[in-house]
């Protein structure tokens, strides 16, 4: 199904190029359809193609490919590292909020509060205040306040998912655990924990979602060097002159959300018995 | 876990004196659930609460189970308050709902209770195999529960609460949600299972002909608020399938409904005796 979707969105692009006008189409002075000239869109074949050429005129200039990989790889580490502490984090919170009422009323508004505060205008301070820190004695890297920013975005939905799956249980089962004088540690650990992967796992996914978008951002707003989200910009700039490479990047980036999303796929798969539906 | 030997033989298994049950107390929204509930019931005994819906016969349940807290009177559990009867494991429990977590076999199910009290892997595995045997599934315990038919859900359930091996059994519709031939013969089964251990029961249910067969004694409840109306002792045969066809079943079946129905209950010529 992936493939033919894949095929499916090829053949709508050459398509669109093979009726579309090369201006585009606008009424009443708003473009309301892209242009389909080879700069605006180039065929598929000579993006493809562009892969290949080296990526710079400069000699010894190693090929588009390679560079897109190794900032795809590059950006893929940071978003996993942000994917992995955000969802340590969201989990744990979750774990707070529903042991104490308390906590929960006090920290959800900002947990929530937290997301609609733009990306953009958390990166330079994250920064900022990366560069007064220490981590195990070594000084702030730049990856670090990207792999931040990853985590900033990812905890959130592992939070209020996780939440949610801890508390969604039948009254029956609380009922028992209760009768069984279980203490609520014992109740986390046999209950609530295996009853919230229904839950939990497709938070993750949206963490992973999350923690590539974050990690692209923040590589862009924060300058830092040698992520897809840096080529993305560079390509950007050579889209005149050399409209295939920008593609080049932005298929790096999205090669790079499929992997991560492959990821919490294996991850399905290993705790598939606590799904709600696991054995139908 | 104690020995039936620590409770003197006069100790009931429960005791229910002037108890009563209201929700949000002193708010407009204030529910008198149950009132001056007064029951005893000896060890062994099988006790059926039979009532229309609101008529509180689960919270009474629910009060012996510790699941909720009398606000009048006192309730007690072979002598002991039901917090530390809940503590000390006295008693099993079923619900309608057979609550068994669908991630876990049918074998580490019935464990379950086991596993939170420290019992040793082997001696788990040991109990929980028993119990299989005993409710006649002993070949489902590598079974998921969602491979079970609702009324082998329910066998593990009741295995699973005789874990313990409580004096007492509460019982909360367990077999509300059975058709009626799965029903009748989860039945019959139930009535071994308390003459092989000697548990005492409540039984919580809506069927008149099931709380018969079933009971030592009926307590019948009626609503708003809910109060036990009449206790109606059940003095049979041995109850086997023969007993459903016998007359003095119909007739304590015939004492139980007129005593729903709000009627004085006549004395039946034999078999029922109304206290």
């Amino acid at each position: 199904m992936g493939v033919l979707a894949l095929v499916l969105a090829a053949l709508a692009w050459e398509g669109y190029k093979l009726v579309g006008s090369d201006d585009g189409w606008s009424a009443f002075g708003v473009r309301l359809l892209p242009r389909a000239d080879d700069v605006s869109m180039p065929h598929l074949w000579q993006v493809a193609q562009r892969f290949g050429e080296p990526e710079l005129s400069a000699a010894g200039s190693s090929s588009v490919l390679v560079a897109v990989l190794q900032a795809a790889w590059f950006s893929f580490r940071l978003s996993l590292l942000g994917w992995l502490v955000g969802g340590v984090i969201g989990m744990l919170l979750a774990v707070l909020m529903q042991r104490f009422r308390t906590a929960q009323d006090a920290l959800l508004p900002y947990v929530v509060v937290s997301q609609t505060v733009p990306l953009v205008a958390l990166a330079p301070l994250v920064v900022g205040w990366g560069g007064h820190l220490a981590v195990f004695g070594r000084p702030w890297q730049p990856w670090m306040s990207v792999a931040a920013i990853s985590a900033y975005l990812a905890f959130f939905p592992v939070s209020v998912g996780m939440l949610r799956g801890l508390e969604s249980l039948p009254a029956t089962q609380l009922g028992l655990m209760h009768c069984y004088a279980a203490s609520w540690w014992q109740t986390l650990l046999r209950l609530r924990l295996p009853a919230s992967v229904g839950y939990l796992v497709p938070a993750l996914r949206l963490a992973a979602a999350a923690s590539v978008i974050g990690a692209i951002v923040a590589e862009i707003s924060t300058g830092t060097r040698g992520g897809i989200g840096r080529l993305i910009i560079e390509y950007a700039q050579s889209a005149t002159g050399d409209p295939a490479k920008p593609w080049t990047a932005i298929i790096g980036a999205a090669g790079l959300g499929l992997a991560v999303a492959g990821l919490v796929g294996l991850l399905d798969l290993a705790l598939h018995r606590y799904h709600p539906s696991a054995g139908r | 876990m104690p020995d039936a030997d620590d409770v003197a033989p006069s100790t009931p298994a429960v005791l229910l004196r002037a108890a009563g049950k209201t929700f949000n107390p002193g708010r407009p929204s204030a529910v008198t659930a149950l009132t001056d509930i007064e029951l005893t019931i000896a060890p062994g005994e099988f006790v059926s609460l039979i009532g229309p819906s609101g008529c509180g016969k689960s919270t009474l349940m629910r009060l012996v189970a510790d699941l909720e807290q009398p606000t009048e009177g006192t309730v007690e559990v072979f002598g002991k308050t039901p917090h530390q009867a809940r503590l000390d494991q006295d008693y099993g429990i079923a619900f309608q709902h057979a609550g068994l977590l669908p991630w876990r076999t049918v074998q580490a199910n019935v464990e379950l209770p086991l596993e939170l009290h420290g019992i040793g892997r082997a001696d788990r595995r040991a109990r929980a195999g028993e119990l299989l045997a005993m409710v006649g599934l002993a070949e489902f315990g590598g079974h998921r529960p969602d491979q079970l038919s609702g009324g082998m859900q329910q066998r593990v359930a009741i295995a699973r609460a005789l874990a313990e091996r409580p004096r007492l059994l509460l019982m909360d519709e367990p077999f509300g949600a059975l058709d009626e031939m799965t029903r009748e013969r989860m039945q019959a089964e139930l009535v071994a299972l308390c003459q092989q251990t000697g548990c005492a029961v409540i039984f919580v249910t809506h069927s008149i002909p099931e709380a018969v067969y079933l009971s030592h004694r009926v307590a019948v409840m009626s609503p708003r608020p809910g109060r036990i109306s009449h206790l109606i002792g059940v003095d049979l045969a041995e109850r086997n399938e023969d007993l459903r066809e016998d007359p003095g079943f119909f007739a304590a079946v015939t004492a139980v409904r007129e005593a729903l129905r709000g009627h004085d209950v006549q004395l039946p010529p034999r078999g029922v005796e109304v206290r």
